[in-house]
């Protein structure tokens, strides 16, 4: 049999034996960005369409979640640099074909957005709310005045963080396993149905939840649809690529992918709420926290996996 | 200008002089390396074959490190050498992820670290970089590119040679002697 043996005198920290410079902070940044994303999407889509009244919790109380969860996303990534004092540097320049340098822009927009539509919706949350000077009346009535082109932002730039919590993997040609372009649509699909999922967990209104059960339903299945046809790609590729999707397909990842993200996170969400537009009374929280524990593990299995899959020569 | 290096692993005995010589020129923090030697032996006993290269960054023409760069950190310096600034890098590792030959590192004090070709230390003063300079088996050639005259131009002239994974699209400037 013929036989090749690799030995290398090298053994840097965080590089050798494989790759390992990306531990929680990432995988955590991304999976808070999608929800957040998702989240954002939905509050400004239902507005630009004049539901408000209909999808109370997606337009006015889920999007209160946004601000915490990007601002723990961007200190994740803050305290996943490792040179932090310059950290400013991110935002002295722009570079198109860098994703991460576009995503941290992108950030820029969605981050305070996020915090003027929580403002915005804060009586749902405070009754008597007192903005008490007289400034901030007249913000908050420019801000009202303007809804519409604000939500028509909102719903660009949220699709643009989704997809970006893709790309910032699929661009790194030295990653086979990231090196897929359906990382895009599929981190965004993911995004969008964990934040569907976590409007069916707040909502106290049963026809939002059937409503968003049903789009969460039709995201899973483009998700799924995504997933085989990733895999399809890497199979019917080069040797790298087979040697990646393997790591899904009989190695190390093989189990945590098909039973947490696959079976618990997708499959049996998607039964669960199946049942419950069928009618069937389940406790209506676990399909949604499925879906949201399975994106979160979905993220973490991707950052690794990707950081050990390599070219070999 | 288009520096680049040569390696003859036909040449290499492995002893790793190019590795200690690069850690004292450039001051390089114990326990990182920006070049090492690679020991590939493949075959069917009896009949083996060794190749022994000594590898660094390979000064993509075509580099991933450049392009995913957030802030413009990771750039060409003169003859296509690819350089960090220390004080631009926010060590968020994304070169780090997309080098396919794994030439960099995040040196302790929090920037990205790799090989240099000892641009600002060495060669603009005439010297070769410290690798090619003290390997005893003579077995490295730097030069630029565009001068026909330069070692590295003449050994390629003569020699076949071949690039790590050319297929990853980088258009590597550190060229094997086969
Ligand atoms: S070898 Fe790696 S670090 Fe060096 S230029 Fe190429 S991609 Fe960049
Ligand atoms: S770690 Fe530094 S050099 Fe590397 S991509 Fe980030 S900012 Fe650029």
């Amino acid at each position: 049999m013929k036989e090749e043996l690799i030995i290398s005198g090298r053994m840097n920290q965080f590089i050798d034996p494989t790759l390992h410079i990306w531990h929680w902070h990432i995988p955590l940044y991304l999976f808070l960005g999608g929800l957040s994303a998702g989240i954002l999407f939905f509050a400004a889509y239902f507005t630009i369409t004049g539901k408000e009244d209909k999808y109370p919790t997606a337009v006015k109380l889920a999007p209160f979640l946004t601000p915490v969860l990007l601002s723990v996303g961007l200190l994740a990534l803050l305290l996943d640099l490792k040179h932090k004092t310059y950290f400013w540097r991110l935002y002295t320049t722009i570079r198109i074909e860098s994703p991460m340098s576009w995503g941290a822009w992108t950030l820029m927009v969605v981050t305070p957005l996020s915090f003027v539509w929580s403002a915005l919706n804060i009586k749902t949350l405070f009754p008597n709310w007192d903005w008490k000077y007289k400034f901030l009346y007249d913000l908050e009535a420019f801000f009202r005045k303007n809804i519409k082109p604000i939500a028509w932002i909102l719903l660009i730039f949220s699709l643009i963080l989704g997809v970006y919590t893709g790309i910032l993997f699929s661009a790194f040609n030295a990653r086979p396993l990231w090196n897929t372009s359906i990382l895009g649509p599929l981190f965004l699909t993911s995004g969008l149905s964990t934040g569907a999922a976590a409007i069916v967990l707040l909502s106290r209104n049963h026809a939002e939840r059937l409503t968003f059960a049903r789009i969460d339903l039709m995201l899973i299945g483009i998700e799924v649809f995504l997933i085989i046809h990733m895999f399809m790609g890497f199979l019917a590729s080069t040797q790298v690529h087979i040697e990646a999707a393997e790591l899904f397909l009989g190695g190390p990842y093989t189990t945590p992918f098909w039973l947490f993200v696959f079976t618990l996170g997708l499959a049996v969400p998607a039964v669960l709420e199946m049942l419950e537009l069928k009618k069937f009374h389940l406790p209506y929280w676990i399909a949604p926290a499925l879906v949201i524990a399975g994106g979160l593990i979905f993220r973490f299995l991707m950052a690794n996996a990707g950081q050990a899959s390599r070219w070999l020569y | 200008m288009r520096y680049a290096m040569a390696v003859d692993t036909k040449k290499c005995v492995g002893c790793s002089d190019c590795v200690v010589a690069c850690q004292t020129e450039n001051k390089v923090p114990i326990g990182y390396c920006r070049d090492w030697v690679v020991e590939v032996m493949d075959g069917t006993y009896p009949q083996l074959e060794i190749e022994i290269r000594s590898e660094r960054c390979n000064h993509c023409e075509n580099s991933p490190c450049v392009r995913c760069c957030p802030t413009g950190a990771s750039h060409y310096a003169d003859g296509g050498v690819v350089l960090v600034t220390p004080d631009e890098c926010i060590g968020c590792g994304a070169c780090i992820a997309s080098c396919p030959y794994d030439a960099r590192y995040p040196h302790p004090d929090g920037y990205v670290d790799k090989c240099t070709f000892c641009l600002d230390n060495r060669v603009k003063k005439g010297l070769d970089p410290a690798c090619v300079s003290v390997c005893p088996t003579k077995c490295m050639y730097f030069g630029d590119l565009d001068d026909p005259n330069s070692p590295v131009s003449k050994v390629l002239k003569k020699r076949k040679f071949k690039t790590l994974i050319p297929e990853a699209g980088t258009q590597p400037q550190l060229y094997f002697l086969i």
